[in-house]
């Protein structure tokens, strides 16, 4: 677990070595642009590990093993952070380049949204006094919920298309230069580490909480000292 | 009794709803005086100008539609979990789904099926013209039991928990949106000439997946709440 | 390197507030975890110790 957070640490300095000063100033956009080298690393994050974290609750749910379940809850707040920060840095990145801090636009919508069920699996975890039911329930739920992003993400699609409000494109990325597709991608890196690190560390704090009478537990170095 | 897909127990379950709720006639009516007084409020808050009501009323309508359904979800599994019948029930040999489409069908008669019947009256308060008003009633009618599936999940999963109204909502409300988009989006699609079919067809087959789907998550819910 | 002086560094051509924005609160939020994290760590340890000492005093 260092391991991870020392790479995430190198990663990010890297990264933002290259974004921020190797990186030249985009012609449109101007220096404005620099913001990519945080937002969409924070934001192919945030749906990843919605991802991963269903992954984790289904095998929990399949082979009822408790360390898969806690994976699931332990992976949930650093996603609920990468959304929240995704659309942080989305708008004020939005801000300068369109005139406007929020566009009902189908990845905003959808980013939104997919904070909300981060905030939902939060929320019925801890409303369930009873380990093993919150694990359950919280893995039906995500499972419910990654069945639903699609969905959630065409519909808004479809929608912003037929109220044609905003017309603004975000698909028209310009073509990227080597050097900024180098910077995210080692954002992008560090972002991983970071959340392998994150997640491995609150994982261990939720077996401590949890498995707190067991044998082992009392056995390990940190609690004998 | 062979029964293999449980339809009898769905019919059984159905019957006994509706019997249920005619003795607690207020527990239905309830949403609907809701439904009524909510979107009257709206033109008594943002004012009479008829194009504005207009462009606003399948929005009004649609979400204080979802909200009514939402408020009475807690109410789908309490009572038969607190007294004991849910645990009878999930022991019985009649699948526990068979059980879990039965509730959500008797639940949709009682709250749904009225909300989209009162719809075109409440309608008028907002001069919608009369194609409109039979495209929004289509919605609803396809719509809402959309709504009672999903809200299905959420009911059972926080059975029995504190708060449990609030967190079913902080559960649903993102998984209703994308029914709240196509279901209003109809309205405005026909007005503006496109026709609405689309959203219609689209919101069927919303409720074709879950109606498959939702029973198999509600009844693992449930299984997960009775341990 | 684009940069000729720190200060042109810190102005970012003018969207200073909007790019140190983000990287400001991208770093107070990830910040903000880890020390979250590290407490909850600290407290379950000391929950666990004090459990393990009160068991070894009932077995004697």
């Amino acid at each position: 677990m260092p391991w991870f957070a020392a790479a995430a640490f190198c990663l990010t300095v890297a990264g933002l070595y290259v974004g921020f000063f190797m990186a030249p100033t985009d012609a449109q956009q101007g220096d404005g642009y620099r913001i990519i080298f945080l937002h969409v690393p924070v934001s192919w994050m945030s749906m990843f590990i919605y991802v991963v974290m269903a992954f984790w609750a289904a095998v929990g749910l399949i082979f009822n093993s408790r360390l898969s379940a806690m994976m699931a809850s332990a992976l949930a707040p650093t996603g609920a952070m990468f959304a929240f920060l995704s659309l942080w840095t989305g708008a004020l990145w939005g801000k300068p380049m369109w005139g406007t801090w929020w566009v009902w636009d189908a990845r905003l919508t959808s980013e939104l949204i997919l904070l909300f069920l981060y905030m939902g699996f939060m929320a019925l975890q801890s409303a369930i006094d009873d380990q093993r039911r919150a694990d359950k329930a919280g893995a039906v739920l995500a499972l419910v919920g990654v069945v639903n992003i699609p969905v959630i993400y065409f519909s808004v699609q479809w929608w912003n298309t037929l109220h044609q409000g905003a017309s603004v494109s975000l698909t028209q990325a310009p073509s990227m230069a080597t050097i900024m597709l180098i910077g995210m991608l080692l954002m992008a890196l560090a972002a991983w580490m970071y959340t392998i690190a994150v997640a491995l560390m609150r994982v261990r704090c939720i077996i401590l909480e949890r498995e707190y009478r067991t044998a082992w537990v009392n056995d390990l170095k940190e609690i004998r000292q | 009794m062979k029964d293999a897909f449980g339809l009898s127990a769905i019919y059984w379950i159905v019957h006994r709803e509706l019997k249920l709720t005619m003795r607690r006639k207020s527990d239905a009516i309830t949403p609907l005086l809701f439904f009524v007084i909510v979107t009257s409020l709206f033109p008594l808050s943002v004012g009479t100008d008829v194009e504005m009501l207009r462009r606003i009323a399948p929005g009004v309508l649609w979400v204080t539609a979802l909200l009514a359904t939402m408020l009475s979800l807690p109410r789908l599994f309490e009572q038969d979990y607190a007294d004991g019948t849910l645990e009878q029930l999930a022991l019985s040999p009649a699948p526990l789904s068979a059980m879990v489409v039965g509730k959500v069908v008797a639940y949709w008669l009682m709250t749904g099926l009225p909300l989209a019947l009162l719809a075109p009256l409440l309608a008028l308060q907002f001069y919608l013209p009369t194609t409109s008003i039979l495209i929004l009633a289509t919605t609803l009618l396809i719509g809402t039991p959309v709504l009672a599936l999903i809200g299905s999940i959420g009911a059972s999963l926080t059975l029995g928990l504190r708060g449990g109204g609030v967190l079913v909502a902080l559960l649903v409300l993102p998984l209703y949106v994308p029914v709240l988009i196509f279901g209003t989006g109809a309205v405005d699609a026909a007005a503006s000439g496109l026709g609405a079919t689309a959203n219609v067809s689209l919101l069927t087959a919303m409720l074709l997946v879950a109606g498959f789907f939702s029973p198999m998550a509600t009844t693992a819910a449930l299984r997960i709440a009775l341990e | 390197m684009n940069w000729t002086n720190p200060n042109e560094f810190f102005a970012m051509g003018g969207y200073a507030t909007y790019v140190w924005g983000s990287v400001g609160v991208t770093v107070l939020v990830l910040y903000a975890e880890c020390l979250f994290l590290l407490k909850r760590r600290k407290t379950a340890l000391a929950h666990v110790k004090r459990d393990a000492a009160l068991g070894a005093e009932d077995s004697k």
